[in-house]
């Protein structure tokens, strides 16, 4: 099979490419893109009726949208860029030839048709169970069926990916270990595994209950396995969107990890702990023991959450470190400053690790704390949480390195370069103002996943204070600049990709601007001597937002009615 | 996983024997076992035994 | 690069910069110090969820529901029993498409064994303005203490979806001096 593999040779930064992972990276990539178009849509109609003052929807098509919402955006769209990540983090980064290309496309192939039944479905309208889908409440069979077709489809995208690591290997296209950004990437696959494991285990019986073969699902034990589905399904997006973090700070700046044994023990950290954070769900349930809860909650000792804290240091601190070996030493911050803001996918991928390291990040552990999550399990502030790490850092940065693999991996000339340099400010700005008015909401009070806050047809009445109909106003506006944000974004990518200028074979796209290799940081000799000043302000800064704020919370919750 | 035994010249530091640490690093399997063994264990079959040792009410 | 494989055969002994050793310590000792303070809130906390909870047939959920109400009921108020039940008593609340039932009088400073359950999907138990918020199963009695420590009026919202009628499904619990 090796034989008639086809490479080309990427002009700008030498990486020896296998046209059928190339192919195989573009289909995934073009179909996330169409589900974040469809899944952002019915999330800026979930917004709209969530703006008090607009209240867009009916009940009905309300909870129908936010049930498509959360099955489009969180599970379809990051899958399957995840699937173009792992093709190009292992064919690609590694020049080798991609393992078996006819799986690769029949994994394609199921998630591609897992997803539309599973749409379909949705919009009839009898299966608006929210993407949770919690027993007893039931969806029709074709809403589990098309779910569990994306979860095999994705699994055969996982094995491919092993198998490319292991071609690779014997053929020795490279020398010594894989990239950092691979084996990040490799990170993200090893949790997918055990995501869709978790999610076939509890689904397929699902299935057969919903089709009447099955005469009872118990509801913590559906909700046990499911969160290791959903909430792993989260953080394989964490170890991706870390691993691109790397890879466009390696791509802009010719930056080197800090430390690959640093860097790579943090991923670790992330293959053996951060899934057990799917307890963060199960907290305020019935019949877990506190030792279950604080061990899985805490991600055992809170060694994944180091992890992250080590990324959010070496990402930035590379960057820091790669600027100032080519001159810009002035101050804490002439590097930061001088960073090429103009630049999409930098601009993208930093404001992607701020936010989710001071909006996803920091509410995430708060709210995972056992006791804490009593004043806000399922109010707003979980949504308001999620988006800013699922959103803000995943998808933000996903968005961002589409604008590398526009001109690299699709050849063509980026089109709109003026939109599409604003468009991650649009979109980061709307999205973390989604994060933060949601939290606010939450704090408040407020219900997720609910049609009417003024409860205007409960028999008996309540009110949640003005302050949160300010807070869901304010929601409601954030969504609309990230709507149009996300239009942008998808302009400027379906505009490029169909109509762009397409590049000559050697041609090199005048962006992006990648530095030689030569001008590359140091090697890591200079260790003892590493200077980055900035660096360390900005995680201070962060450590100190982090200590007040989870002190806060325990102060809010000391102030509520005593229980035990 | 090291196969670097072939290039090895006399007296280079290819010589000297990858550390363990870098060894399972470099084992993406290994590690794959350890990504599902550990949650397997510590998250989904320990919460499953306290979920199926709740008590039965009168 | 980080997208290149590492240039030293053996990049495990390549030294750490003094500073990424400092702030993975100060890191590390930060999570043991989250850690450590939910076990140390477990004793001098006065918050903390019981995880007393059993398997129980909704019927019979129901069954306790209806006892407590038919012994305690002092008043009706849209078509809601409110209950008054004695101080240190077992109270029992049933989550329901689409209500909370029955309406709980309860008394400032007493402490009351709250049993949670729901009779068909699950729900969530949202007390507002407290914002203390607990999830409902069918099949399945949770039962934690509670000590009401202000008087008036309190919602509860339902804030887990539980079917179209999800946002009218309100319920009260009224604590009085």
């Amino acid at each position: 099979m090796s034989n008639n593999t086809e490479f080309r040779t990427c002009p700008t930064t030498g990486l020896k490419v296998d046209l059928a992972a190339e192919k195989l990276i573009k289909v995934n990539a073009v179909a996330a893109v169409v589900f974040l178009a469809i899944g952002g849509l019915f999330g800026l109609l979930v917004a709209l009726t969530r703006w008090p003052e607009v209240h867009l929807l009916p009940a009905d098509f309300f909870y129908l949208a936010l049930t498509a919402h959360g099955l489009d955006v969180l599970l379809v769209w990051i899958i399957f860029f995840e699937m173009a990540v792992l093709y190009f983090a292992s064919a690609v980064l590694l020049g080798s030839r991609l393992a078996a290309p006819k799986f690769a496309w029949a994994g394609f192939v199921l998630m591609l048709v897992g997803a539309v039944i599973t749409n379909i479905v949705v919009l009839q309208g009898k299966s608006s169970v929210m993407f949770t889908s919690y027993v007893p409440l039931k969806a029709e069979p074709g809403f589990y069926l098309g779910i569990i077709l994306f979860a095999v489809g994705a699994l055969i995208g996982c094995f491919v990916f092993f198998a490319t690591l292991v071609v690779a290997r014997q053929e020795r296209t490279y020398q010594g270990s894989i990239p950092l950004v691979t084996f990040g990437a490799m990170t993200a696959a090893i949790i997918a595994v055990f995501t869709i494991a978790s999610g076939a285990i509890i689904l397929i019986p699902t299935l057969l209950w919903s089709l009447g073969y099955v005469a009872n699902i118990d509801p913590i034990l559906y909700k046990t396995i499911w969160w290791a589905m959903g909430h792993s399904s989260q953080q394989i997006n964490v170890a991706a969107h870390v691993s691109i973090w790397y890879a466009i700070a390696a791509m802009t700046f010719g930056a080197k990890p800090l430390s690959e044994k640093v860097s790579r023990m943090a991923f670790l950290m992330y293959i053996l702990f951060l899934q057990i954070a799917s307890a963060h769900h199960m907290l305020v349930e019935p019949g877990f023991s506190s030792e279950w809860k604080i061990f899985n909650t805490s991600y055992a000792m809170y060694l994944a959450v180091l992890g992250s804290m080590v990324h959010g240091m070496t990402v930035p601190g590379s960057i820091e470190a790669a600027q100032r070996s080519r001159g810009l030493n002035k101050g804490m911050f002439e590097w930061l400053r001088k960073a090429p803001w103009g630049n999409p996918a930098f601009a993208g991928m930093f404001m992607s690790l701020v936010f989710f390291g001071f909006i996803g990040g920091i509410s995430g552990v708060v709210m995972g704390t056992e006791q804490i999550n009593l004043i806000m399990h399922n109010t707003l502030y979980v949504p308001g949480h999620f988006h800013g790490t699922v959103v803000a850092g995943t998808t933000l940065a996903f968005m961002a390195i589409t604008y590398y693999l526009v001109p690299l991996i699709f050849r063509r000339e980026l089109m709109f370069m003026k939109l599409a340099k604003l468009q991650p400010y649009v979109f980061g700005i709307g999205v973390a103002g989604i994060s933060v008015f949601m939290m606010g909401a939450g704090t408040l009070g407020v219900s997720r996943r609910h049609w009417d806050m003024q409860f205007a047809d409960a028999v008996l009445p309540f009110d949640y204070p003005s302050a949160a109909f300010l807070m869901m106003g304010l929601n409601g506006m954030s969504a609309v600049l990230a709507a149009v944000g996300g239009i942008m974004f998808v302009v400027v990518v379906v505009g490029s990709v169909f109509f762009g200028r397409k590049l000559e074979k050697d041609e090199k796209p005048s962006y992006p601007e990648v530095p030689p290799q030569s001008a590359a940081v140091a090697q890591h000799g200079s260790a003892e001597s590493l200077k980055i000043p900035g660096t360390t302000m900005l995680v201070a800064i962060f450590f100190i937002a982090f200590v007040l704020y989870y002190f806060v919370n325990w102060k809010y919750l000391s102030e509520i009615w005593p229980l035990s | 996983m090291s196969d670097h035994n072939e290039e090895v010249d006399d007296n280079t530091p290819d010589n000297e024997p990858i550390p363990l640490m870098q060894r399972v690093l470099d084992n993406p399997f290994l590690l794959l076992f350890l990504g599902i063994a550990v949650p397997t264990v510590f998250y989904l079959i320990w919460g499953i035994i306290e979920i199926t040792q709740i008590p039965i009410a009168d | 690069m980080a997208i290149t494989p590492p240039s030293e055969r053996i990049w495990w002994k390549e030294p750490i910069a003094k500073i990424e050793l400092s702030w993975i310590i100060i890191a590390f000792t930060w999570g043991l110090i989250m850690f450590f303070m939910m076990i140390y809130w477990h004793g001098a906390g006065e918050q903390n969820l019981s995880n007393e909870a059993y398997k129980i047939k909704p019927e019979r959920f129901a069954e306790h529901t209806q006892e407590m109400i038919d012994a305690y009921t002092v008043r009706n108020e849209s078509g809601f029993p409110v209950v008054h039940p004695p101080a240190g008593d077992d109270i029992y609340l049933t989550g329901r498409l689409y209500n909370w039932w029955p309406i709980l009088e309860l008394e400032k400073d007493q402490t009351y064994r709250l049993h949670l359950s729901s009779t068909d999907v699950q729900h969530g138990f949202s007390l507002q303005p407290v914002n203390i918020n607990v999830q409902v199963h069918p099949g399945y009695d949770l039962v934690f203490t509670i000590k009401p420590d202000r008087a008036g009026e309190y919602g509860i919202v339902c804030n887990e979806f539980c079917g179209i009628g999800h946002h009218l499904m309100v319920g009260k619990i009224y604590v009085v001096e």
